[in-house]
């Protein structure tokens, strides 16, 4: 059998095929990088940079970086976390993010990223942006309140549901989600509740109408297990398994 | 919406003329865009749904991209959409007074549109006139030098709904304002000399032969010579690029021709944005034939069959010149097929006009323009020269690099190394503006002392210079001996200058204005970081910082340097930092000794009151805060 590639994450080799990227390559090894805007099922895109690691020294996002042999890799510093806590605590500024009153409360991947850094405070002013919802469609909610443009919903339609549904427009500060119809409502366009789109928002913008609470708080995906344990539990591994 | 429907009733065929002229290519829809909108005056909401038709592209495409440059009108703007130039520069030289004179003369609030939709009245980024300022864009056209006679002259043509067409031609006469030329400003050279000189280097009584073969470039071994022989004069000149970052351009294009690709392509960056600088805009102005020579020479060396040159928006005015000239050009045998009789060197040129981004000056960000999509940076690797526009091999290069390629075409490397220091060879122009006697181009070997350059431009009572704009460096009179080079003080090119009498707080909040207003907003370190540190400094502005404002703001730079996506958002920071380091009572002295104060003014928060009920009397204020 010949020798794996392999490179090392805080002192950890991680072994990778080539064309993975070091935050593929790290999940399928059982070890976690904190990461918002990337997906194991879709293309990764590096927007949200909370997955910066320093690669050789050098910081990178780790979800567009390729992993190569011999490379070190620090992820788990101090530095780098405290990083991360600020770009958290720099969304929850951004958006209008009301945790105590929001359906996504306990399946929120901001949320529990902020639980899991040890973000205890906003640490920045709020922005308070006026964004109203879109209640047309008569199954999916938007509030685009929460949205943190993570970008995953326009990936997994384009990419898996094949529509276009959504889409960026604005910069800067303005940059905002559309929906692709003349008319601007969701209504108008041909998403269906049952697509990976409508499923995969990490947070509370596409929610689906009368099914809020289902389950109930105290019994959500990330009420029990951290976002870091439950991204580990998702993650795609390889066939042969680890065997530890 | 009716009213607007009506007032464009041949919508859909004036869309269908522009799409058909663009090839039905989803990769022009940034030029499908500014033509509709110059055609109609304005982007009436219908016309997304139409070029999304005609395109085959999905609407929310179409609109994703219009609302991501600030040229295209996504909401209405009224039939005259005036933006003043918003450069440090220009502020300094009055800006703020005639724009609110015009406003009042036009009754519009600034940023809106007039009741009657006739007019709006904006800001924009440095619209690189800073020689010849204050300055703005009138329906996309450049109006320099104004003062109250020009406003009180454009108030009138407004009112009177005059076209712009029949505006008298002096408004928009622009200067090109050369102080000193050296080796490229005073050339010399004919059209097509660059490329009969690399040409001439293959020669050697073998090119002839390269005639009816497959392709000038791989057929034969002697057709390869000419470029190879090019590319090492470029590559021993040591020219490193003008943008601003400095790549050594020999190595670039050699990557770029030795990667393998179904086409190469070269990209002139004349998207010249950052604030402060304008010596491209002369360069295109009045040496348009050196810069297309440059681009066919490199188009010789890496082997590249399509051009483009990305025109900023600013910048339209110059567009009819540049497209006359190509087409000289083309009847000179100078672009096209077999380019001086040379059989099989096919090359060609198309001019992108941007629409008011400045990111897209960062060359993959340009790329994705060009390919009809928003402006956002790629992730890198891989990078251009490999993996370009439409995926394939590419250059992108400065303007004002390209016309040093074409300079050592003709004289050599050799001959351009022996001017400069031993890391920097040849010249820079710069861009010199802000309080001098002779605004204008200085061109100079690399090594002149800021002092230098201040002396010749008559520079009085120097506090600061700003060297290459808000992303460069900030200096102060304790290092007027620095010299302009790779090695001390690289520079794209912006020189301005700062006297005694300026509010360094106010230049750093200025740019800081100008970094959030320009950040494309992929990326939550730059998107909310540069907001933050606009809000941070208008708190100062506001008499209402403290310490901890200055706290937060070095927060905010070890975020922005850390982690931002590209070049913007790792310089943000910089115009504080620098000033902040240099000019520190500056911002002291507008500090409250407070450690902390709410940026909430509770009297501030009735403004609205006051102004719905029209009072301002005493009792419709609180009293005054201890």
């Amino acid at each position: 059998m010949s020798e794996r590639p392999s490179f090392l994450l805080d002192g950890v080799e991680v072994p990778f095929e080539p064309g993975q990227t070091v935050m593929q390559a790290a999940l399928a090894a059982d070890r976690y990088i904190p990461h918002l805007c990337y997906h194991p099922e879709f293309t990764p895109h590096g927007s949200c940079k909370v997955c910066t690691a320093k690669v050789n020294g050098r910081l990178m996002a780790t979800c567009t970086t390729p992993a190569e042999s011999a490379t070190e890799v620090e992820s788990n510093t101090e530095e780098l976390n405290e990083l991360r806590r600020t770009l958290v605590q720099m969304l929850f500024a951004e958006g209008n993010h009301f945790c105590p009153s929001c359906e996504k409360s306990g399946n929120c991947g901001l949320q529990a990223l902020g639980y899991d850094l040890g973000v205890m405070t906003a640490g920045f002013r709020h922005l308070f942006p006026d964004r109203p919802v879109d209640a047309s469609h008569p199954q999916i909610l938007l509030d685009f309140n929460r949205c943190i443009l993570c970008e995953l919903c326009v990936r997994a339609a384009r990419e898996v549901d094949g529509k276009h549904v959504f889409s960026l427009a604005g910069r800067g500060l303005d940059k905002h989600l559309i929906v692709n119809a003349e008319s601007g409502r969701l209504v108008d366009t041909d998403v269906a509740v049952t697509d990976k789109a409508v499923e995969v928002c990490p947070v509370g913008v596409i929610i689906r109408k009368r099914v809020g609470f289902a389950t109930p708080l105290g019994e959500r995906r990330y009420d029990g297990t951290p976002i870091s344990a439950q991204a580990l539990a998702d993650a795609p591994r390889p066939l042969e398994r680890h065997h530890d | 919406m009716d009213a607007m429907t009506d007032a464009i009733p041949d919508l859909e065929a004036r869309v269908r003329r522009v799409v058909s002229r663009w090839g039905h290519d989803a990769t022009s829809l940034v030029q499908v865009l500014r033509e509709v909108q110059e055609d109609c005056g304005q982007l009436p909401p219908q016309a997304f749904g139409l070029i999304a038709r005609y395109l085959r592209i999905p609407y929310s495409r179409v609109r994703g991209v219009a609302s991501f440059y600030s040229f295209l009108a996504v909401e209405p703007r009224g039939e005259y959409r005036v933006l003043f130039s918003d450069n440090i520069t220009d502020r300094m030289a009055g800006s703020e007074r005639l724009m609110e004179a015009m406003c009042h003369r036009l009754w519009v609030e600034p940023g809106k549109v007039s009741e009657d939709g006739l007019v709006s009245v904006g800001r924009t980024s440095c619209t690189g006139m800073c020689d010849q300022g204050p300055a703005l864009l009138a329906n996309g056209r450049a109006v320099p030098a104004l003062d109250e006679a020009r406003i009180g002259q454009l108030c009138e043509l407004i009112l009177a709904r005059t076209p712009l067409a029949e505006w008298p031609a002096e408004l928009f006469a622009v200067q090109d304002n050369v102080r000193r030329a050296d080796i490229l400003l005073g050339h010399g050279l004919a059209p097509g000399d660059a490329i009969r000189a690399a040409l001439q280097r293959g020669s050697r009584g073998w090119s002839e032969h390269a005639a009816n073969e497959r392709s000038w470039r791989e057929a034969y071994v002697g057709a390869a010579q000419g470029p190879i022989a090019t590319l090492e004069e470029i590559k021993r000149s040591n020219l490193r690029g003008r943008g601003g970052a400095g790549f050594t351009t020999g190595i670039k294009w050699e990557a770029c021709r030795h990667a393998t690709g179904l086409a190469r392509y070269v990209v002139c960056n004349a998207d010249e944005g950052e604030p402060g600088t304008f010596k491209d805009r002369v360069l295109l102005a009045s040496h348009a034939d050196l810069v297309f020579d440059g681009m066919t020479v490199a188009a010789y060396a890496i082997g590249a069959g399509q051009g483009f040159l990305y025109l900023r928006g600013e910048y339209r005015h110059l567009l009819e010149h540049l497209e006359a000239v190509l087409e000289r050009r083309r009847a000179a045998n100078l672009l096209g097929n077999g380019i001086c009789g040379q059989a099989g060197f096919d090359f060609d040129i198309r001019i992108h006009v941007g629409a008011g981004s400045y990111v897209c000056g960062e060359e993959s960000a340009l790329i994705e323009s060009l390919e009809g999509k928003r402006g956002v940076p790629r992730n890198r690797p891989p990078y251009p020269v490999t993996n370009g526009y439409r995926q394939q091999p590419t250059i992108v290069n400065n303007v004002e690099t390209l016309c040093a390629a074409a300079l050592i075409a003709v004289h050599g490397g050799d001959w351009y190394r022996a001017l400069g220091t031993l890391k920097s060879s040849g010249s820079k122009i710069l861009s010199v503006a802000g309080d001098v006697a002779r605004p204008g181009l200085y061109e100079y070997p690399f090594g002149v002392t800021v002092r230098q350059v201040l002396e010749d431009c008559g520079a009085m009572a120097t506090q600061a210079v700003q060297i290459s704009g808000p992303s460069g460096m900030c200096i102060d009179a304790t290092e007027f001996d620095r010299r302009i080079a790779f090695e001390d003080l690289p520079t794209a090119g912006a020189f301005t200058v700062f006297d005694a009498s300026r509010d360094m707080f106010e230049v750093a909040r200025n740019y800081a204005h100008f970094f959030a207003h320009e950040s494309c907003g992929f990326c939550t370190p730059c998107r909310v970081g540069t907001s933050m540190l606009v809000s941070a400094m208008d708190k100062i502005h506001a008499g209402n910082g403290t310490q901890h404002e200055l706290r937060e703001m070095n927060r905010l730079n070890r975020v922005l340097l850390m982690s931002a996506h590209c070049g913007l958002g790792h310089t943000a920071c910089n115009p504080i930092l620098d000033t902040l380091k240099r000019f520190r009572p500056a911002y002291e002295r507008k500090l409250r000794s407070l450690d902390f104060t709410p940026a909430f003014d509770l009297d501030g928060a009735l403004d609205r009151a006051r102004q719905m009920t029209g009072r301002d009397d005493a009792a419709a204020h609180l009293e005054s805060q201890p």
